[in-house]
């Protein structure tokens, strides 16, 4: 620090005193020098500010000019600002059966395409890849390779083992696209729920899964949706009553000598499908597309669903609704004796018993349906009336297609008589001149079986109780089951008896109506409804053949009770212990057992 | 003491400057490693979906069934039936538990009281 030097030295002050000068112009002097020296501190420290300032600049706008070139300059990159959620799921949901068991899953795998500009030897590929896959033409494909395009599918989907082959042809023409393709890994196994799936839209980097039929493309949705996370989807199915009913209905059509046959297991407190077989049937994996010939019924095709789409009169099994309604409508109990004098005139039309038969003249309305009246039930449907019956037979569902989650069912529309004269009354309450599905069958004898309500048949998992529409009384219901149950203990169905499982149905056969009108004498349609165990119905099972004949005995049969209640019955014996269901002994009616002090 | 602050203020910024540099490599790697980890639990998921669809394959009714047949001599495998429904009371007692004899003789010695009489 420089010496401050005063404003007025006194040797300075003195010797201006003695010469007569003015001392005060010393000290403005003074002042003056002094001021001078501030003035110039403060400049110099201001210029090194702004060389700071300055400075300053050159180095921010230095760094954002040079962030600025290296930006315009590099490739563009999507910052990452945090890591991805850990969801990698497969494109479309897995289909499971109620107990987590694999229906349908996805599997990766490689669709091999071509470029052939980029390839070597086109000749030579074109002869080992019809090497490799024997329906590939090589002459064909030689010529597609050459003809100047530039790109080229050739096969959809290849094996990893014909992948290796394909390797090892080593031409940089042949590329490989990833795919998933659905697999169904149990074949044919319960192949009319599941239907089938094919790719829709197509690039090289993937392709679109989409169902084809059956749950797979009425759940299409939901299994393609991403916010389900891939979670499979649950069916009702049971793999291994399925595969059991598959199995004992197809020895029953060999056995039968049917065409076909159809099978549907309920549970009749939430309205699940365990089990819904069709047969014949096809494999999934490798969906046939079958030519039929011209005259060919839609049944013929084995992708047809019999159980839901197969829209038959369903004969007899209908007179147990004629009957609960009479009894809803308090017109009548189970001991009423009702007309059943056959044959029994209507205009111009003879309603006759099975074989020309007679009941009659009076017939109890339990004998009615023990012995399968014809005349019986008509007369109870006559004293119904038209309108009424109708009604009924709407609320228990037959006058619309199954709410089914299958893409077929809304098609599958019952067949109903534009008018509704009395003769239609008449032929309705015996199952012929509508027609309707086994699943409707199904349904509307689950209401019958849980005590008068009508659920909704779903094929998928149900969590939780389920609510329906109440149709008949639990008290007609239950006499319902027990007049059912007496058609297999001393009725049509004796065959159905299943030790220890109580079983109660009835027996439906109905002649197969021609194309060109009326009736075949030699084909019909057998039908089994039974619920089991009478006493607490817990499952339906509805069995159908298609054009059965029972020859063990002097001269063909062709009655449901010959045919369809035996294959039930096996049915029924070997999936209820599945069912956890143990053999239990048949309670005594209560109405047997009278306390002394009553009487 | 003025100069010492900005001694030490320069050192912290050189100090912060280092330590936001290094995190930024940090997270760097670490977005690597998960991006490459959920490669590899992709492929993981791939090969389980893989090895579920060919145990439901090994595992198929059909299949099962012609195997039980083909081992009927050795595991006796048939369907289920009804009579295989056991019943409690057809499960046997369990033998009588027979005690060890009594060899080595032993002193009991107790007292009776007036309310066990």
């Amino acid at each position: 620090m420089t010496t401050r030097t005063p404003l007025r030295p006194l040797a300075r002050i003195l010797l201006a005193r003695q010469q007569g000068e003015s001392p005060d112009a010393i000290e403005r002097e003074n002042l003056r020098l002094r001021h001078e020296a501030v003035r110039d501190r403060a400049r110099g420290r201001a210029e090194f500010r702004l060389l700071v300032l300055a400075f300053g600049f050159l180095v921010i706008f230095g760094t954002i000019g040079a962030r600025m070139g290296v930006l315009a300059a590099t490739e563009p990159v999507e910052p990452i600002a945090s890591a991805r959620g850990a969801e990698i799921v497969a494109q479309r949901a897995d289909i499971t059966d109620r107990n987590g068991r694999i229906l349908a899953t996805n599997m990766s795998t490689h669709a091999l395409y071509a470029h052939p500009k980029d390839m070597v030897d086109p000749a030579r590929v074109a002869a080992e890849l019809a090497g490799i896959f024997p329906e590939l033409d090589a002459a064909k494909l030689a010529r597609h390779f050459t003809d100047g395009r530039s790109f080229m599918w050739v096969r959809k989907v290849l094996s990893p083992e014909q992948m290796q082959k394909v390797h090892e042809i080593g031409d940089p023409g042949l590329l490989f696209g990833p795919r998933e393709v659905r697999l169904y890994p149990n074949g044919t196994l319960a192949a009319h729920v599941l239907g089938g799936a094919s790719f829709g839209v197509e690039g090289v980097h993937s392709a679109e899964v989409i169902g084809t039929a059956g749950i797979e493309k009425a759940m299409d949705a939901r299994l393609r949706d991403p916010a389900q996370g891939g979670k499979p989807l649950q069916l009702s199915i049971d793999l291994s009553i399925q595969a059991t009913i598959e199995e004992v209905l197809a020895a029953g059509i060999v056995m039968m000598n049917a065409k076909a046959g159809a099978a549907i297991l309920m549970d009749v407190h939430t309205g699940e499908i365990l089990s819904l077989a069709s047969l014949p049937t096809f494999d999934p994996n490798d969906r046939p597309n079958p030519i039929l010939p011209k005259d060919a019924e839609p049944g013929d095709s084995p992708l047809f669903n019999r159980a839901v789409q197969g829209v038959y009169e369903l004969g007899s099994t209908f007179k147990i609704f004629a009957v609960a309604q009479a009894m809803e409508l308090g017109l009548m109990g189970p001991a009423t004796l009702v007309d059943a004098n056959a044959p029994m005139k209507w205009g111009k039309y003879r309603i006759k018993e099975f074989q020309g038969k007679n009941y009659g003249p009076l017939l109890s309305v339990t004998d009615v349906i023990v012995k399968s009246s014809n005349v019986g039930t008509a007369s109870i449907a006559l004293m119904i009336g038209p309108l009424r019956q109708q009604a009924f037979l709407k609320s228990l569902g037959f006058f619309e297609p199954t709410p089914v989650e299958l893409v077929e069912a809304p098609g599958a529309k019952p067949l109903i008589p534009k008018k509704w004269p009395e003769i239609v009354t008449i032929t309705t309450s015996y199952g012929h001149g509508m027609s309707a599905s086994p699943l409707h069958l199904a349904a509307a004898y689950a209401a019958i079986a849980n005590g008068g309500v009508l659920l909704k048949p779903t094929l998928l998992k149900v969590n939780g109780p389920v609510s329906g529409t109440r149709v008949m009384s639990e008290k007609v219901a239950r006499a319902s089951i027990s007049m059912l149950r007496e058609v297999v203990t001393h009725g049509t169905a004796s065959l159905a008896e299943v030790k220890g499982y109580l079983v109660a149905g009835k027996t439906g056969t109905a002649d197969k109506p021609k194309k060109t009108g009326g009736y075949y004498q030699d084909k019909v349609i057998n039908t089994f409804a039974s619920m089991f165990p009478a006493n607490d119905p817990k499952y339906v099972l509805i069995v159908t053949l298609d054009e059965p004949v029972e020859t063990s005995g002097p001269e063909p049969r062709r009655t449901a009770g010959w045919t369809s209640v035996p294959v039930s019955a096996e049915i029924t014996r070997r999936i209820a212990p599945l069912l956890g269901l143990r053999p239990q002994v048949e309670p005594s009616a209560l109405n047997a057992i009278t306390t002394a002090s009553s009487e | 003491m003025r100069p010492v602050i900005y001694v030490f203020s320069f050192l912290a910024v050189i100090a912060l400057g280092f330590w936001a540099y290094r995190e930024n490599y940090a997270t760097q790697a670490g977005l690597r490693d998960v991006t490459a980890l959920q490669q590899e639990i992709g492929r993981l998921r791939e090969a389980l979906a893989i090895q579920r669809a060919e145990w439901a394959y090994l595992n198929r009714p059909d299949r099962l069934r012609e195997l039980a047949a083909l081992n009927f001599d050795r595991l006796g495998l048939l369907p289920m039936e009804p009579a295989q429904f056991g019943l409690p009371d057809s499960v046997a007692y369990p033998p009588p538990t027979i005690l060890p004899p009594i060899d080595v003789p032993t002193e009991l010695s107790g007292t009776i009281g007036e309310n066990d009489l």
